[in-house]
């Protein structure tokens, strides 16, 4: 038994796949909460699609990934907040029109430049792939998340449970929630190496929509959405090294199962 | 245009500092804590007007209820005396400063569909809120801030419900939470939108109670804005009317005509019966 855990982590690759797992769980997750009770997921799933273009051209152009990847984070937010000035589109209409061409621009960057592997890498992570500076990168990340969160938590709280509140003591909610979408870029970037764009929204979402339906306190929900996330990505990280299968699609599959199993029982405990 | 906007957006970056800054502007008029003078207000996209040069002023320790029908503007002028929205035309000044200035000064009860009740946060968190005002960024909150916590629970008759999460309260129980926040905000000018929406009779009676001993007590001022005349001549000391312009301002005693109500409101009262009907069902509770 002991020998089947050991096993992956004599390879250095696979040591650090599991730790750019559960770093990009804990960022993700720590952030879950706000994500699914400020109905954020579409705009969250929408600035994961379209830094696409931002990380190829960092690629093309030899920069740092990370740094392409914020600002076509950047981008997005300040485009979708255009759009919905003066009430010309609905904010879900504006996300998606802008998404979907960052996006589509994305792939096709990718197509012209590089190889089919590295597409399907950025899309769907590749777990086994990741090298020790991006390990650094998302151990910052984590630790900016975790501070942010435990810093601004009040601020998230009354800006999310109450806006016109929160205007009247001079807090503005806009600005709380572009600070929130900045973190969801960054832990966007974190999820890209081992669950990719495509699927990084689960690790944003189903930590707290799972942890929802067992606890009514942010903190709590908050608390579980962390071990949700860490036990999943864990689970999922051996299933892709024992099974030779995806490493994103796995940790984001057992994520979805034990929402499942979570939901079914909740449903049963409350007959 | 961009100079305009310039200024504004320097206003609004500036807006980030009032958040938890105790603006320590002595009160500079005692006598008058509110006093709105020329203030239009037209939504974007709108072709008319939602205020419409609107002017009265309010004195320290008045219960004002602010009256008239859906839309007449009550809660547009309720959230720019909050600061909630950018002022147009005209000026409110709370207690001798722009309304936005002290935000501590003001506490705000909105509407109940401006809040996310499913939101996960429990009652007293909730009351908490109202004293964010005085921490501001990066700060917890302080010995000072849980006993007024506790003690607007309290006054609120919900200090036994602190630790339920906010959506399993009934609309009433709701409503004593959020004018618990108000009283931990610690604000020398309450503004209540529609506050009595949804809400018991024993909640309702508290909520007048408590209102009535910080007023005539404590010299605070209180606005609440209801489409309910029954109980105007019991729990207020002053009302306003409004239809987008003012139509009528004073003691409660003396503006309670049919003539303005039908002004107010929109129809017509015939005979003096049918404005008593309106009036006398609830002096009896």
């Amino acid at each position: 038994m002991v020998e089947w855990f050991a096993e992956p982590l004599s390879y250095g690759f696979a040591v650090r796949g599991l730790l750019a797992g559960l770093l990009a769980a804990l960022s993700c997750a720590a952030l879950s909460a706000f994500v699914v009770w400020r109905g954020m997921a579409f705009i969250g799933d929408a600035v994961a699609h379209s830094i696409l273009p931002g990380i190829v051209l960092a690629f093309i152009l030899r920069l740092n990934l990370f740094v392409g990847a914020l600002l076509a984070a950047f981008v997005t937010a300040a485009g979708i907040g255009l759009l919905t000035r003066k009430q010309t589109l609905r904010e879900d209409t504006a996300i998606g029109v802008i998404f979907t061409g960052l996006f589509a621009l994305g792939i096709i960057l990718m197509s012209r430049i590089t190889s089919y592997q590295d597409l399907t890498h950025i899309l769907f992570g590749n777990i086994l792939g990741v090298g020790r500076a991006d390990v650094f990168v998302m151990l910052v990340i984590a630790v900016i998340i975790g501070i942010a969160v435990l810093v601004f938590y009040k601020e998230f709280l009354a800006t999310s449970f109450d806006p016109g509140h929160a205007r009247a003591i001079g807090l503005s909610p806009e600005i709380i929630r572009y600070g929130l979408l900045f973190l969801i870029a960054l832990t966007v970037v974190a999820g890209i190496q081992t669950v990719g764009v495509v699927l990084v929204l689960a690790l944003l979402v189903t930590p707290a929509a799972t942890a929802s339906l067992l606890a009514k306190r942010l903190v709590v929900i908050i608390v579980l959405s962390e071990l949700v996330a860490i036990i999943c990505s864990f689970t999922g990280f051996y299933a892709s090294f024992y099974l030779d299968i995806a490493s994103g699609a796995s940790i984001v599959l057992v994520l979805s199962a034990l929402f499942a199993i979570v939901y079914i029982g909740s449903r049963i405990h409350a007959r | 245009m961009s100079n305009r906007g310039t200024v504004l957006r320097g206003w609004k970056a500036l807006r980030l500092f009032t958040y938890g800054r105790i603006c320590d502007t002595p009160i500079s008029d005692q006598s008058s804590s509110i006093s709105v003078s020329g203030v239009s207000y037209r939504y974007t996209g709108s072709s008319h007007a939602a205020l419409d040069d609107v002017t009265f002023s309010i004195h320290s320790g008045d219960r004002v209820a602010l009256m008239g029908p859906n839309g007449a503007g009550k809660s547009t002028l309720i959230k720019l005396a909050a600061g909630l929205m950018e002022m147009q035309t005209g000026s409110i000044l709370v207690h001798g400063n722009p309304a936005g200035s002290c935000r501590h000064r003001v506490a705000l009860v909105p509407q109940r569909s401006e809040v996310d009740w499913r939101f996960p946060v429990t009652v007293r968190q909730v009351v908490m809120m109202g004293r964010y005002v005085h921490l501001g960024w990066l700060k917890r909150p302080r010995t000072v801030d849980r006993e007024a916590v506790d003690h607007a629970m309290e006054t609120m008759k919900i200090a036994d419900l602190r630790d339920v999460h906010i959506g399993r309260l009934s609309g009433g129980q709701q409503q004593r939470v959020m004018l618990a926040r108000a009283l931990a905000h610690d604000a020398d000018v309450l503004l209540l939108d529609e506050p009595l929406n949804h809400v018991d009779v024993a909640t309702q009676e508290l909520m007048f109670h408590v209102l009535e001993d910080l007023c005539e007590k404590r010299g605070r001022t209180a606005i609440v804005s209801t489409h309910d005349l029954g109980i105007l001549k019991i729990h207020f000391s002053r009302a306003v009317f409004l239809d987008h312009r003012l139509i009528a301002d004073g003691p409660v005693n003396e503006i309670l005509t049919p003539e303005i109500i039908a002004r107010a409101y929109g129809f017509e009262f015939h005979r003096e019966e049918d404005l008593s009907r309106w009036l006398n069902g609830s002096q009896n509770r």
